[in-house]
């Protein structure tokens, strides 16, 4: 069954028709990679899941998004339970300039009716764990978090949404600031989350799309012209614009 | 012809960037000159923490705890009342004012800045005065409390606009990031963004109060001017700067009493010198 499913999304920025009727399926404990060439609309794609777009002035939606059965685009939707249901992780990695221990026991402390002490220990722990910082980062969980390295503070960011427990997470180009190796371990990393989450990837890095996702959808000027198997749309494209652009004639 | 031209120009911006090095030591030297003469006749600890100043009497006394004591109450009291309006109306500019409140209330805390002193005096003298005086059955409404209040105003647009910008300038992904976290607008607020602004935020704090304990007209005006130890906030005091505006004039250039002036502003130099450069520290720890 599908975790996400998106039926006659559209969305508009003032009167900028930034997402055209995008139908489409998310499912669970998978990957889906989300292609497409700058200001194709996949971020708002994806922030339309968080409903993070409700921050921006002026934007408009319709249509419906049914998380778990749920439409969470209905105006009495709770937007902290959706938030911590599907977690986001971002393109420049934003750790809040607290220690590396606070960033991480952030969200229990904002989600937790009473806050138990020795609970916070462990999650720092299970959490640093789960991003495989804990090694590196035991000694330092002090430390300013803005004194990692990039890889770190992202991997971090990762960490603090892990300990949220969200079910699904929503990656918007969270290795397009890395290097190739920082990369390869945010990839691995995600290999190793997808048993236990769903998640939704946004990435220009076709490569990374082919690498690491199960599903994968390509989307230009705002619709969703494919959506299917990554295997299926790498090497046999239906659509001769997702052809076009997974052989690097535009974008 | 143009290279001695060059030169020229060269020096003159080079005096007059030495000129304003120049008067400040040289007004300091002066400060001292005349300040210091005064522990001839009575030593720096009685001075400090002498309880009585009577400066006309004979032998006069000159121990200026009372007015430091004046001058702390006041800020201190300005100080509670200025830093929570001051921040929170702040962080309302900041974060939660939709855009067209927001250009007004920048705009008023601007006129707020703007209105002379000596009319805040006034202002308080004829309203918040008599208003002390009916609410807490005093003999006199010149208090500290009323000077703390109308002090309170001076500081507040200092603090506003500076710990405005503070949180103004904390990068939007803190935020972002904390709501994508699932926060409300205001834990986000005060989990993420006042700890980021925290140094910009005390920045402001201290520049309020350096104005508020350089502030001599609205006090001298409001305060009541009696230069005993007060015991609660509800007696008139007499602040260090009322003192020398006060005094000053009546003082006998080369008398004991025109030397404990100048002291007094060694003193006051010595505070808000402490204060701006704590503020700086916090200034810039920030960038």
């Amino acid at each position: 069954m599908a975790k996400i499913l998106t039926k006659g999304l559209d969305l508009w920025y003032g009167s900028f028709h930034a997402l055209k009727g995008i139908n489409s399926s998310f499912e669970a404990n998978r990957i889906t990679a989300i292609i497409g060439p700058s200001g194709c609309g996949k971020s708002t794609l994806l922030r339309v899941f968080n409903r993070m777009n409700d921050l921006i002035e002026g934007v408009r939606t319709e249509g419906e998004v049914l998380m778990d059965d749920k439409n969470i685009l209905s105006s009495d939707m709770d937007l902290v339970a959706l938030r911590k249901k599907a977690g986001m992780v971002f393109q420049r990695p934003n750790p809040f300039p607290l220690s590396v221990y606070e960033n991480i026991v952030f969200g229990e402390k904002i989600h937790a009716e009473k806050v138990a002490r020795d609970r916070l220990d462990e999650i720092v722990e299970t959490s640093l764990k789960c991003v495989l910082l804990w090694d590196e980062l035991k000694d330092r969980l002090s430390e300013s978090a803005l004194r990692l390295s990039l890889e770190q503070k992202q991997r971090l960011c990762i960490a603090r949404l892990l300990a949220v427990k969200p079910d699904i997470l929503l990656m918007d180009e969270p290795c397009s600031t890395l290097d190739p190796q920082a990369t390869a371990k945010v990839e691995e990393l995600m290999r190793e989350l997808k048993v236990r989450y769903t998640i939704i990837i946004v990435t220009h890095n076709m490569q990374q799309a082919a690498r690491v996702s199960d599903d994968a959808g390509f989307m230009l000027l705002g619709e969703l012209i494919e959506f299917g198997k990554t295997q299926d749309i790498f090497t046999a494209p239906r659509d001769k614009r997702t052809e076009d652009y997974i052989t690097g004639r535009y974008g | 012809m143009k290279k001695i031209k060059e030169l020229l120009i060269e020096k003159l911006i080079l005096i007059c960037g030495l000129a304003s090095i120049f008067f400040v030591l040289l007004i300091f030297l002066f400060l001292l000159k005349e300040g210091l003469a005064v522990f001839k006749t009575v030593s720096s600890f009685n001075f400090l923490f002498g309880k009585s100043w009577y400066p006309i009497s004979e032998p006069p006394a000159l121990g200026i705890l009372p007015l430091i004591m004046g001058s702390l109450l006041v800020t201190l009291g300005a100080a509670i009342i200025s830093i929570p309006i001051g921040v929170g109306c702040a962080i309302y500019i900041a974060e939660i004012a939709p855009l067209k409140i927001k250009e007004i209330l920048k705009a008023g805390i601007e006129l707020l800045a703007a209105i002379p002193s000596v009319v805040l005096g006034f202002i308080g003298m004829v309203t918040l005065v008599p208003l002390v005086k009916t609410v807490f059955h005093l003999p006199t409404g010149l208090t500290a409390l009323s000077g703390a209040i109308m002090l309170a105003f001076m500081a507040m647009p200092t603090i506003v606009s500076i710990a405005e910008d503070a949180l103004y300038s904390v990068p939007k992904t803190y935020k972002e990031g904390a709501l994508a976290l699932g926060a409300t607008h205001w834990q986000a607020i005060w989990r993420v963004m006042l700890p980021a602004a925290s140094s910009g935020i005390v920045a402001a704090v201290m520049l309020g109060i350096g104005r508020v304990i350089g502030e001599t007209m609205a006090v001298m005006m409001i305060t009541g001017n009696a230069a005993v130890m007060p015991n609660s906030i509800l007696v008139p005091v007499r602040t260090l700067t009322a003192t020398i505006a006060a005094e000053m004039g009546e003082a006998v250039v080369g008398a004991e009493h025109y030397f404990a002036l100048f002291a007094v502003g060694i003193v006051l130099f010595v505070i808000s010198f402490a204060i701006n450069v704590t503020a700086d520290l916090f200034l810039h720890k920030r960038q």
